[in-house]
C-alpha cells in the first residue's frame, strides 16, 4: 500500500516509515501542510496518516481542505492528545479514524484495514504467489476458484510469510507480531496458527516448512 | 461547589424595611398633624359660639340706680345646645361680687375693652372651655365693672374629634397598606435584574465563559464589567492550561511514539532472545505509561465534568454501536467478536462524552482479559432502568476482590500480566454515579466477567 505520512517530527516520521516499509508499504513523508498538499496534487495514496500539531497550522485545516476537495482517500489522525471530546471532533471533521501516540503498529494496520474495508472500491493491494491470492483488506485467501475468509491472526501470519517467501521467521519473532508484545505467549500458540494456515494452503503450491530450532519458512513450488 | 457564601444582610430586606418604615412614619405623622389641626378647628368653632354667648349676655347688662341688671337673652344659651347635651355654666360678676351663676367657675382676667379671653379648665369634674369678657358700665355717678363667663363641657367636641381621629386613622392605615404594596413591588423590580443575571450565569454550561451580553441597569454595570473581565481572565487561563496540557502531551508522546516505533522495527531484525526481551519490555513500559497518562487525564476531565453534566437526549444503542465500530479493529487483532444485543432504541438523558468514555473503558477492560477467538457481548436494555451489560469469556473477577476493584488504582490479581493503570473501572463508576446510576461487577455462572452499567 502507498501511505502519505504527514508528521513534523522527523525522528518519529523516520521510525514510522521504517516500520511501514518493513511490511512492504511505500511511504511518502511530508513535514508540513503545504508539502502534504503538494504531494496530494501529484500522487495517489491509499491512506493518509495525519499528525494534528504541525508547524504551519493545525492538521484539522488540512482535513477540512481535504474533504472539501471531494478527495476520498481515507485519513487516520495520529494525535498526541487523548481528550475524548477532541477525538470526537476529529471524526466530525472527516477523519476516518484516529490513534493516540504512541501507537501499536499492529493496531495501526488493523485500523488501516478497517478503514479501507469501509471505503470499499478504493485501490486494493492484493498479493499473488504461486496461484494463491491474498487480499489483506478483506482478509480473503483465494486458491483457484476457492475463497476462504481468514481469521485476523491467520491473515497477519500469512501476510508476513507471503511478503517474504524463502525467509526464515523465528517463532519468537512471529509471536511478537501476532500477540502485541504484552502477553505471556507460549510458542506453541504459533504452532496452532501455522497448523491452520497449512490446512488452508493445502490445495496450493505453497508450503510452510518447519526448520527445527530456527523457525518457519514459506516455500513455493 | 457548595461552599456557603458569607452573607451579611439582605438588599431586599434593607430596601423593603426602609420603604415600609418611612411609610409607617409618614402615616403616623399624618395622623397627628391632621388630628391636631382638626382639634384646633373644632375648638375655634366652640370658642366662637361661646364668644357670641358671652357677648350677648354682656350686651344685656345694664346699670339701673347703681345696680347691675342682666336680662338674659334666651339665645345666649340656646345657641350652645349640642347633640351631646353638653352642660353650660355661667358666672356674672360685678367687681368682685358674684351676681349670678357659679361662684367657683374659673375666670380669666379679661381686659375692660370687651375682648374675650378663652381658657380650658376642669370644672365639676369635667373639662370645660371658658370664655370671659368684661365691660365697664357707667351710670349717673357710678362706674362699675361687669365680668361675664360662660363655660361649656366638651363632650360634643370630643365626640367630633374621636370621629375625625378614627377616619384619619383609617386613611393612615390605608396609606400604609398601599405603601407596603408599592414597597414590595419596588423592591422586587429593583432586585429582578440581579436575579436575572444570577439565573443567566447559573444556567451556563461548564465551558461557557463568554461575557454577559444582556443589558443591565447602570448601577450593576461595574459588577458585570468586573465579572466579565474575571471570566475573560479565567477563560484565558483555562485555554492556556489546555494548550499547555496539549503541548506537554505532544512533547512527551511524540518521542515515546518514536521510541516505540524504533523498538518494534528493531524487533523485526534482532535475533538474540535477551535483546528481544529488553525491546519487548520497552514497548510494554511505553504502553503502560501512555495508557496511564491518558486515563489520568480522562479521569481529571471526568471529575471536572461530573459537577456540570452537559446532558442531552441520546440513543444508548447508537452510542454503543459507534463504540463497537471504533473498537472493532482492536478486537479483531485477538479475533474477538464484539456483539451488540438490543431491542430497539434506548433513549437516555446523559453526557455523551462521559458515557462514551466510561463504556470504552469497560469494553477495553473486557478486550484485555478476554481470551482470543472469544466473544464479548454488549447488551443494551431499557427496563427497569437504562443499562449496558458487558460480558466476556475471560477469567472473571476474583470473588473476594470484587468490592475494591472500582477503587482508584486497584487491580485484580488476575491482571498481573496485562497493561493497565487500574483507573478504567473507577472512571466508569464515577460516570455512573454522576448520572445517578451505578456500576455492578459480577461473574457469569459459566465463567467470564459481567459488568453492568446502570443509568
Amino acid at each position: 500500500m502507498k501511505f502519505l505520512l504527514v508528521e513534523d517530527n522527523i525522528e518519529l516520521a523516520n521510525a514510522v516509515s521504517a516500520r511501514l516499509q518493513l511490511d512492504g508499504h511505500v511511504v511518502d513523508h511530508a513535514d508540513k501542510i503545504d508539502d502534504a498538499m503538494a504531494f496530494m496534487q501529484t500522487g495517489e495514496y491509499d491512506l493518509i496518516l495525519l499528525d494534528i500539531m504541525l508547524p504551519d497550522g493545525d492538521g484539522r485545516t488540512f482535513l477540512k481542505h481535504h474533504r472539501s476537495g471531494k478527495n476520498d482517500t481515507p485519513v487516520i489522525v495520529l494525535t498526541a492528545r487523548s481528550q475524548v471530546s477532541d477525538r470526537i471532533s476529529l471524526l466530525d471533521l472527516g477523519a476516518d479514524d484516529y490513534m493516540t501516540k504512541p501507537f501499536d503498529h499492529e493496531e495501526l494496520q488493523a485500523r488501516c484495514r478497517a478503514v479501507l474495508r469501509r471505503n470499499a472500491g478504493h485501490a486494493q493491494s492484493v498479493t499473488e504467489l504461486g496461484g494463491v491470492t491474498l487480499d489483506p483488506v478483506a482478509g480473503r485467501l483465494t486458491i483457484g476458484a476457492r475463497a476462504v475468509t481468514l481469521r485476523n491472526r491467520e491473515l497477519r501470519l500469512l501476510e508476513l510469510l507471503i511478503n517474504a517467501p524463502g525467509q526464515i521467521f523465528s517463532k519468537a519473532k512471529l509471536a511478537d507480531r501476532l500477540f502485541s508484545y504484552d502477553e505471556d505467549v507460549s510458542e506453541n500458540a504459533i504452532e496452532v496458527y501455522i497448523g491452520r494456515l497449512r490446512k488452508h494452503l493445502e490445495p496450493s503450491e505453497l508450503r510452510i516448512t518447519t526448520l527445527r530450532g530456527l523457525g518457519y519458512r514459506l516455500d513455493h513450488g | 461547589m457548595d461552599d456557603a457564601v458569607n452573607v451579611a444582610g439582605s438588599l431586599r430586606a434593607r430596601l423593603a424595611l426602609t420603604l415600609i418604615g418611612s411609610a409607617a412614619a409618614i402615616a403616623i405623622l399624618l395622623f397627628f398633624v391632621v388630628r391636631t389641626y382638626a382639634a384646633q378647628i373644632a375648638q375655634s368653632g366652640q370658642d366662637s359660639i361661646l364668644e357670641a354667648s358671652v357677648a350677648s349676655i354682656l350686651d344685656a347688662a345694664t346699670l339701673r340706680d347703681g345696680d347691675v341688671e342682666v336680662d338674659f337673652p334666651y339665645v345666649a344659651f340656646s345657641m350652645l345646645s349640642t347633640d351631646a347635651d353638653d352642660r353650660v355654666f355661667y358666672a356674672i360678676w360685678q367687681e368682685e361680687t358674684l351676681l349670678s351663676g357659679y361662684e367657683l367657675l374659673p375666670v380669666a382676667d379679661a381686659p375692660d375693652g370687651g375682648e374675650i379671653v378663652h381658657v380650658s379648665a376642669i370644672f365639676d369634674g369635667a373639662p370645660v372651655r371658658v370664655a370671659t369678657a368684661a365691660r365697664i358700665l357707667v351710670g349717673a355717678n357710678t362706674r362699675t365693672r361687669v365680668t361675664v363667663s360662660v363655660a361649656q363641657t366638651q363632650d360634643a367636641l370630643a365626640g367630633t374629634l374621636n370621629k375625625i381621629s378614627r377616619n384619619v386613622g383609617l386613611i393612615g392605615a390605608g396609606f400604609f397598606t398601599l405603601s407596603v404594596l408599592v414597597a414590595s413591588w419596588a423592591t422586587n423590580s429593583t432586585i429582578r435584574p440581579l436575579e436575572r443575571l444570577t439565573h443567566s450565569i447559573t444556567r451556563r454550561g461548564p465551558k461557557d465563559l463568554s461575557p454577559v451580553a444582556r443589558p443591565v441597569p447602570l448601577e450593576m454595570a461595574p459588577l458585570v464589567t468586573s465579572l466579565n473581565s474575571f471570566m475573560a481572565r479565567l477563560d484565558t487561563s483555562l485555554k492556556q492550561s489546555e494548550d499547555f496540557i496539549a503541548e506537554a502531551a505532544h512533547r512527551v508522546r511524540t518521542p515515546l511514539a518514536t521510541v516505540r516505533s524504533h523498538a518494534e522495527a528493531t524487533l523485526q531484525r534482532v535475533e538474540r532472545e535477551d535483546n528481544r526481551q529488553a525491546l519487548r519490555s520497552m514497548v510494554r513500559a511505553i504502553d503502560e505509561s501512555s495508557r496511564a497518562a491518558g486515563q489520568l487525564l480522562d479521569h481529571a476531565m471526568i471529575t471536572f465534568r461530573a459537577d456540570h453534566l452537559e446532558t442531552r437526549t441520546l440513543d444508548l444503542v447508537e452510542l454503543v454501536e459507534d463504540l463497537v465500530t471504533r473498537l472493532a479493529p482492536v478486537a479483531e487483532m485477538k479475533d474477538i467478536a464484539l456483539t451488540v444485543i438490543s431491542e430497539g432504541a434506548v433513549s437516555v438523558e446523559a453526557d455523551s462524552i462521559l458515557l462514551q468514555n466510561a463504556l470504552r473503558n469497560l469494553v477495553e477492560n473486557a478486550l484485555k482479559y478476554a481470551p482470543e477467538e472469544s466473544e464479548i457481548t454488549l447488551e443494551v436494555g431499557a427496563s427497569p432502568r437504562p443499562r449496558v451489560e458487558v460480558r466476556d469469556e475471560g477469567p472473571g473477577f476474583p470473588p473476594d476482590q470484587m468490592q475494591g476493584l472500582a477503587v482508584r488504582f486497584s487491580r485484580g490479581d488476575n491482571a498481573k500480566d496485562t497493561i493497565g493503570s487500574g483507573l478504567g473501572l473507577t472512571i466508569a463508576q464515577d460516570v455512573a454515579t454522576a448520572h445517578g446510576g451505578e456500576l455492578t461487577l459480577g461473574n457469569m455462572p459459566e465463567g467470564g466477567a459481567c459488568v453492568t452499567f446502570l443509568l
